[in-house]
């Protein structure tokens, strides 16, 4: 992750997300969804599935995964990418832990889904 | 015609068996009188293992029912010892004094345990291992969670210790020779057993002789020939058997070590038959199914007067029925200087496989950690093929014996025809291919029952459906085995099984406990297991929410753009202006989009955005409202007509009984959503013949309906029966809803499940068998107990607040 040049914003701490679970954040119009795995690492994906924008953090979380509650699609929380035989990717957001302290990073957000 | 009288003196699986054949053959022939001197139908006994170490059931190991002794006309007196033959009279007389007269009579009394006659044997505390009363003493003992001791390291005894062992005991096992099961398995794949069984917390003396059990008044433990004495509440003798041949002799027949038959398996009265474990043919006696089935063949064509059918000793693979131990071992294979072996040890893999050879042929095998290749040992040994061709990769099995290792798949296609897959019933793969092709079979199920492959031991399960894939191909469903999702090779049914048998609580534990293959389970697998786990341990176990799905989560459900729709109870479809002034007024408060009236006789709200959700419940739950689990794999509805308060036509308060179980079942979770309805009369406004449950009232009472559908597929529902009151009706919906929730896969609708397990079980278990209903019931009010609580308002008061806020909300310049 190209931390040095990122803009970190404080969003939270890792206590605020269930395990297997997700929060959300808001942006303006959009909606970042920050997940937790079982072993407590932290990604964010914007909340849209690829397939008809459902809401991924209402999703179940499995292992890097999480399935989307409308279709079961399942989406990657690391690439963003859809698993199996569906195709599409949902933007990624920069995420990073520090002392149990998460930080989201928008620029690379912003930069990326442009 | 008038029939002979055949009288058979005892129920085991080898006259069973011999009955089949015998009304396969000619069913007119006899009039069949059976005596059991156990109190119970003909039950496998293989698989009392199983039933010890909790993985089946009494009723899941029953061969004929009932109904089978019904529909072929037997009289079946169970619980009656025969006492005396009368050979001049042709006569038996059981000890309740019943005698009974013959024509032929068949004596298949088995054999009873041995028991070593040393100081102590008679303690209360000191079982054999036969059938189903010792493991039912057994099963009563392993609660105290004590020490056993298991005398005898055979077949029998290292499985009454590993089913100890799951069933909480702390188990020693004694064992007179140097190595484990040292008729059947070689010294070192006796030592391999050995260390797997100590793995499992099972402690093994070899070399050691029982001196004298010792104990005050009950046992305390076994005293061995050095005089060490080995503490235990509970002692299991498993040495050995002896034939039963006790009434034969008293009635003059030849004994010697069993009943002595010939090949037709007549004994010397021309009129009496033997077979079974009390039978000895040409000087041998057997204790395995193979034979022993083979006997019940011969004895069957006898008696339907076919001539040439001749008992022929064949050697039989044995196997140890402990799950996670794979055991075979065939044939003869002590060494002597005319025979070659070969070995292929893996000592990370656990693999020990050994084949003796004579004369390029093989006349023994052993195989233990991996034993796929036995069928091909034993065929190749059967038919006494020379292996010189193959001999440097032989040992590797039938795979490598081609340019290039087969699939599992290839190596079952390249079988013989006669090769034998089913070991206990002697089935070999043409008859089974055979019978799937000429009676259409598209079952594991149908398989075992029009040909008995895998229908005794179970081992060859697996062969047997790559056998149904080759024969159908891509006709073969295999939904009935179908695991229940990538995450694991498991079926919902053995899941729930070994839920319940290993008293697993929690998701991680029947992760690791049942070896899934994903760290973490998936979307398809967590949800099951959750409901799984809450229907089977009410009170103990921790509902999962992250392992249900959203709308079970929040308590509403979820829209195609994110919002939420909140559906109220209304009980019975009953409401009131109160009410429906309230449900306006959060409409209004809350700028609802839309209000819909339901199927179910409710009122839905859609597009209520998430972080609103409790809010609306707060402003409802002042209304008296609470959630009406719209959402949930669980009780929604029942709906109802307005009955006898208003309709002229009405019987019966329909609206009443309606809102009563309503009342009484809401908050339960179920396999899949559960919808029910009460008609007040025959014209069934309610529609309740389309419903999961439905009752239609009529003047003499309820009658009482399942297993409809109108969703994806439409069906009229099944008939349960009729009852007189309220009460009887209320109790046989709840005891029928329980036994789906105990049964049911997640998701199965119960005109599924009552599809799969059949309609009159569901029948004979709610209608007819009052101790199961009540114990049902009884089950079902306990889980009520954790599950009436209103998810609505407890989330008003707090809960899981972080579901419904965002984590947080950047400022616009923030994210500039």
């Amino acid at each position: 992750m190209n931390a040095m040049s990122a803009n970190w914003i404080a969003i939270g701490t890792l206590d605020d997300i269930p395990r297997r679970g997700a929060r959300c954040v808001k942006n303006g119009a959009m909606t970042i969804a920050v997940f937790r795995t079982a072993d407590d690492r932290v990604f964010a994906l914007e909340d849209k599935c690829p397939h008809r924008n459902g809401p991924l953090s209402q999703g179940i979380v499995h292992d890097g995964c999480v399935t989307c509650p409308l279709h079961n699609w399942v989406i990657s929380l690391e690439t963003g990418e859809a698993q199996g035989a569906d195709e599409g990717r949902v933007m990624t957001v920069p995420v990073k832990v520090e002392s149990e302290r998460i930080f989201v990073s928008l620029e690379a957000a912003g930069a990326k889904a442009a | 015609m008038s029939k002979q009288k055949l009288v058979i003196i005892g129920n085991g699986m080898a006259p069973g068996r011999m009955l089949e054949h015998l009304f396969e053959k000619s069913p007119e022939a006899y009039e069949v009188t059976i005596f059991n001197a156990e109190p119970r139908v003909n039950y496998d006994r293989i698989m009392l293992s199983p039933v010890l170490s909790g993985e089946k059931s009494y009723e899941e190991i029953v061969i004929h029912g009932d109904g089978w002794y019904i529909d072929n006309g037997i009289t079946l007196y169970k619980g009656h010892k025969v006492v005396a033959i009368d050979r001049s009279a042709k006569t038996v007389t059981s000890e309740h004094g019943e005698v009974a007269a013959y024509d032929k009579l068949v004596i298949a009394t088995g054999s009873n345990p041995f028991i070593i006659p040393v100081p102590g044997k008679d303690l209360p505390g000191v079982l054999t291992y036969r059938d189903l009363d010792d493991v039912e003493a057994m099963l009563l003992a392993a609660q105290s969670r004590e020490k056993a001791v298991v005398i005898g390291g055979g077949l029998l005894g290292l499985e009454a210790a590993a089913g100890l062992r799951e069933r909480g005991m702390d188990v020693t096992v004694l064992h007179i020779m140097p190595t484990l099961m040292e008729r059947q398995l070689d010294p070192a794949a006796g030592y391999l057993l050995q260390r797997a069984l100590e793995q499992r917390g099972i402690k093994v003396m070899c070399k050691a002789d029982t001196k004298a059990i010792v104990g005050n008044g009950r046992v305390g433990g076994v005293e061995l020939g050095d005089g060490t004495i080995v503490p235990a509440s509970l002692v299991i003798m498993a040495v050995g058997i002896r034939p039963n041949a006790g009434l034969a002799k008293e009635a003059g027949l030849e004994v010697n070590r069993g009943i002595v038959v010939d090949g037709a398996m007549r004994t010397s009265d021309p009129d009496i038959l033997s077979l079974g474990e009390c039978a000895e043919v040409k000087g041998q006696v057997y204790g395995l199914v193979a034979p022993l089935y083979e006997m019940a063949r011969v004895a069957a064509g006898h008696l339907a007067g076919e001539a040439g059918a001749e008992f022929i000793h064949v050697d039989t693979p044995t196997k140890l029925k402990v799950t996670g131990i794979d055991l075979y071992s065939l044939g003869d294979f002590a060494e002597s200087d005319d025979r070659e072996e070969i070995v292929l040890r893996d000592a990370t893999a656990g693999i020990y496989k050994r084949v003796v050879l004579k004369d390029n042929r093989i006349v023994g095998t052993v195989l233990y950690g991996e034993t796929s290749d036995g069928a091909w040992f034993n065929d190749l040994k059967k038919k006494q093929t020379d292996i010189s061709e193959m001999r440097e990769t032989l040992i590797f099995g039938q795979g490598y014996q081609g340019a290039e290792p087969l699939d599992p798949m290839a190596a079952v296609a390249a079988l013989p025809d006669d090769a034998e897959i089913c070991g206990c019933n002697g089935v070999c793969k043409g008859k089974i291919t055979g019978t799937i092709t000429e009676k259409g079979l598209t079952t594991l199920d149908a398989v075992r029952a029009h040909t008995k492959a895998s229908n005794s031991c179970g081992t060859c399960t697996g062969l047997v459906e790559k056998l149904m894939a080759l024969t159908l191909g891509d006709a073969y469903n295999p939904a009935a085995i179908q695991p229940m999702c990538g995450c694991t090779d498991l079926g919902h049914d053995e899941v729930r099984r070994l839920i319940k048998a290993k008293g697993l609580k929690s998701i991680p534990a029947v992760m690791q406990e049942l070896e899934w293959k994903t760290s973490c389970g998936c979307a398809k697998c967590r949800p099951a297991l959750n409901y799984y786990l809450v229907a089977d341990w009410p009170d103990e176990y921790a509902d999962d929410y992250q392992s249900r799905f959203i709308n079970e989560r929040v308590h509403a459900n979820i829209q195609k753009d994110g919002t939420y729709s909140v559906v109220p109870r209304m009980w019975g479809g009953v409401t009131s202006s109160k009410e429906l002034r309230a449900i306006a007024d959060v409409v209004d408060k809350f700028a609802i989009p839309t209000v819909k009236v339901t199927g179910g006789q409710r009122i839905d709200m859609l597009g209520i955005r998430k972080e609103d959700l409790p809010a609306v419940w707060a402003d409802l739950g002042k209304a008296g409202f609470v959630s009406g689990q719209a959402y949930a794999k669980g009780l929604r509805t029942v709906k109802t007509c307005v009955g006898s308060d208003w309709c002229r036509f009405g019987t019966q308060d329909s609206t009443g009984l309606g809102i009563r179980i309503e009342k009484f079942m809401w908050g339960s979770w179920t396999p899949a959503k559960v919808k029910m309805a009460v008609s007040g009369c025959p014209r069934n406004c309610a529609e309740a013949t389309c419903k999961d449950v439905g009752v239609v009232c009529v003047d003499s009472g309820f009658e009482i309906h399942f297993a409809g559908a109108a969703g994806l597929d439409i069906k009229g529902t099944e008939v349960l029966g009729m009852v007189r009151t309220e009460d009887e009706a209320l109790e046989h919906i709840v005891a029928l809803t329980q036994m789906y929730r105990e049964q049911g896969r997640y998701l199965e609708r119960i005109y599924k499940w009552a599809k799969r397990i059949g309609y009159d079980e569901v029948r004979r278990q709610i209608m007819e068998d009052d101790g199961k209903r009540k114990a049902y019931f009884d089950r079902f009010v306990f889980s009520q107990k954790f599950a009436q609580v209103d998810p609505w308002s407890e989330r008003v008061s707090g809960k899981d607040k972080h579901e419904f806020m965002p984590m947080a909300t950047l400022s616009l310049e923030a994210a500039e």
